[in-house]
């Protein structure tokens, strides 16, 4: 597997349904098994019970290219299940790059592609028969800037994850309803836009947008949630109260957070990883990253002599 | 010292912008008036011609005084229906060509190929498509000599496309890549992110361009002289030959100088203008409503 290159294929994603549908049962990453909808229904309306569960994510000499360009070095690393692991490093070291290639957003660019392997628990997502609508359900992801749909209320916005994958699985108005609630419970902002569902999303302050944001990732219930500098378009409150939510979120996530900002990463990482021009240095316990790197690399990037 | 040449510097340059706004002035005000001075002979001389009948009879191409003068309905009535038959052929493809250039060949040499083909069709003149239209489908088809109202509609559509084509173009680049992104990273495939998040985050810009595109095609006379040729009478149906407005106002202009053939070309005028007017605002109210693209 390693060192065959795979490239973006849009071909795929616009096969007929059926064969869709029955290329979703060979593969193991068919949504109903990695998140069971039945399960989904009979907890609805209930939005504090933690529905799911994360998934460890483990990578295996992982390489990304952007045409010639190599951008990902041969990067192994495990992301504990329900853990939060920052993603440290200075600007163009890779950290996006990193993890847009675990929901495979990365093959989206012309001429991307990676080599290697990402196994969720044990699955490679990279395999063959793998669908990517699947795995971008497991693997949602949170933007730097926040990226409400502009032309949705605020309801439409958490919703539109549903409706634009599902089939059948967007399901019933009821279900519906009730997930954008737990949704929008979950992302912390169910008080404040209760009142105002039909509002545009864009209406709102920055931060209730990057919330927002995170509800609509949730909303899919995925198992793995990617952060690019969540927080960096955010004034301090809001980045404290997306900080507060990345705490809670872990009990039923796990979390990659790409940060510039090093006091975050120690305000919320349990585990930090240092790369630098696209390849890791050091990954360990956020605490001991910080006070004890064994790389003097590690060292100078967090006492501030480069990056 | 210091203070004073402080005082003498901002004096002159004063002046100077005074000077430039006045030039601007001038120069806005010059190709105002030609603009001014058309809308003003058209809505004067046309205003005069417009009664009831001139909307409600078809032309009978009789000078003042042989007999009824009759009005321009079939004209108007066959402009709006080759207009809108363009328009179905034109908008949709003109759409999908942008589409496939922003979403799946951005970049890539052939869609700079396409552009660069778009580009040029743009500055094609209307008449070429006319003679194209007349002799693919008009004489290289028997019967000969087939004028029909749907062969003007394409020549208007191949006119049209280039314009539609590249206005969308412009405005689905606008739309913010970020919204792609966040649709895809959902798990929404390729099609649905652009039916669902593209089209409509695009939608009020894609209007204006495609109604700019009608408002042109409208009043071309070229195409449709080679292609519909000229009949008064009242047809729905676009394989008969069929009226425009554009060739009625050139058919009256040319047959005589009747002083009421001539006013009813005016009145003809006029209406065009007055149908461009209105799709112009109504292109303005869409794009204002406009939540998406700022
Ligand atoms: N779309 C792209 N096309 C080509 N090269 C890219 C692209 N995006 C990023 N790169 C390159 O990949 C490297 C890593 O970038 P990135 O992952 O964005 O770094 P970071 O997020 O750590 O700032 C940089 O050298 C950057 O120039
Ligand atoms: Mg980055």
């Amino acid at each position: 597997m390693n060192g065959i290159p795979r490239r973006s294929d849009q071909g795929e994603e616009a096969l007929p349904e059926t064969a869709a549908a029955e290329r979703q049962q060979n593969s193991p990453w068919t949504p109903s098994s990695a998140t069971p909808i039945a399960a989904t229904r009979s907890r609805a309306g209930d939005s504090r019970e933690a529905p799911s569960q994360g998934r460890a994510v483990v990578l295996a000499d992982l390489n990304a290219y952007y045409g010639k360009a190599h951008a990902i070095k041969g990067v192994g690393l495990d992301y504990a299940a329900n853990q939060v692991t920052a993603m440290i490093g200075p600007s163009g070291c890779g950290k996006s790059t990193l993890v847009r290639c675990i929901n495979r957003m990365h093959e989206e660019i012309p001429g991307a592609y990676t080599t290697g392997s990402i196994m969720l628990d044990d699955q490679d997502i990279y395999g063959e028969n793998v669908d990517v609508v699947a795995v971008r359900r497991a693997v949602g992801m949170v933007f730097q800037k926040p990226n409400p749909f502009p032309t949705m209320s605020i309801f439409d916005n958490v919703a539109a994850g549903l409706r634009l994958t599902g089939g059948r699985r967007g399901g019933k108005r009821e279900n519906i309803k009730d997930r954008v609630e737990r949704s929008l419970r979950g992302a912390g902002l169910w008080e404040e836009v209760k009142d105002r569902l039909s509002e545009p999303g864009i209406g709102l302050s920055g931060g209730q947008q990057q919330r927002l944001c995170i509800a609509r990732t949730i909303a899919v219930e995925p198992e793995v949630i990617l952060m690019d500098e969540p927080c960096s378009a955010l004034d301090p409150i809001a980045t404290l109260k997306v900080e507060e939510l990345i705490d809670e979120l872990k009990t039923r996530y796990t979390i990659v957070i790409v940060t510039h900002n090093m006091q975050q990463a120690a305000r919320v990482a349990d585990t930090t990883a240092f790369m630098l021009a696209g390849e890791l240095v050091e990954v360990g316990p956020t605490e001991r990253i910080f006070t004890k790197p064994s790389d003097s690399r590690t060292e100078d990037y967090v006492s501030g002599k480069f990056g | 010292m210091s203070a004073r040449s402080l005082t003498l510097t901002s004096a002159r340059r004063r002046r100077t912008d005074v000077v430039a706004r006045w030039v601007l002035a001038v120069a806005t005000v010059l190709a105002l008036v030609p603009l001014v001075l058309v809308v003003y002979y058209v809505v004067n001389k046309g205003a005069s011609a417009w009664n009831t009948q001139f909307f409600t009879k078809d032309p009978t191409g009789n000078s003042t005084g042989f007999g009824d003068e009759g009005g321009l309905k079939s004209a108007i009535l066959g402009t709006i229906e080759i207009v809108a038959i363009a328009s179905a052929i034109a908008i949709p493809i003109g759409i999908a060509v942008a589409l496939w250039l922003t979403e799946y060949h951005r970049g890539g040499w052939l869609g700079n190929v396409v552009r660069y083909f778009i580009d040029v069709m743009t500055g094609v003149p209307a008449i070429v498509f006319g003679i194209f239209v007349y002799l693919l489908l008009v004489i290289g088809q028997p019967p000969a000599s087939a004028y029909a109202g749907w062969k003007g509609a394409i020549a208007l559509a191949l006119l049209m496309l280039p314009i539609v084509a590249r206005s969308a173009e412009v405005v689905l680049l606008l739309v913010p890549e970020s919204l792609r992104e966040a649709a895809l990273a959902l798990g929404a495939p390729r099609w649905k992110v652009i039916m669902r998040i593209v089209l409509p985050a695009a939608l009020p810009g894609l209007l204006t361009g495609s109604l700019l595109a009608i408002a042109r095609a409208a009043g071309e006379t070229a195409p449709l002289l080679f292609t519909i040729a000229v009949t008064s009478g009242t047809t729905f149906d676009p394989g008969q030959r069929m009226n425009s407005l554009p060739t009625q106002i050139f058919n009256n202009l040319n047959s005589s100088s009747d002083p009421g053939l001539i006013s009813r070309a005016w009145g003809g005028a006029l209406v065009l203008l007055a149908m461009i007017f209105v799709l112009n605002i109504f292109a303005r109210l869409v794009s204002r409503r406009s939540p998406a693209i700022r």
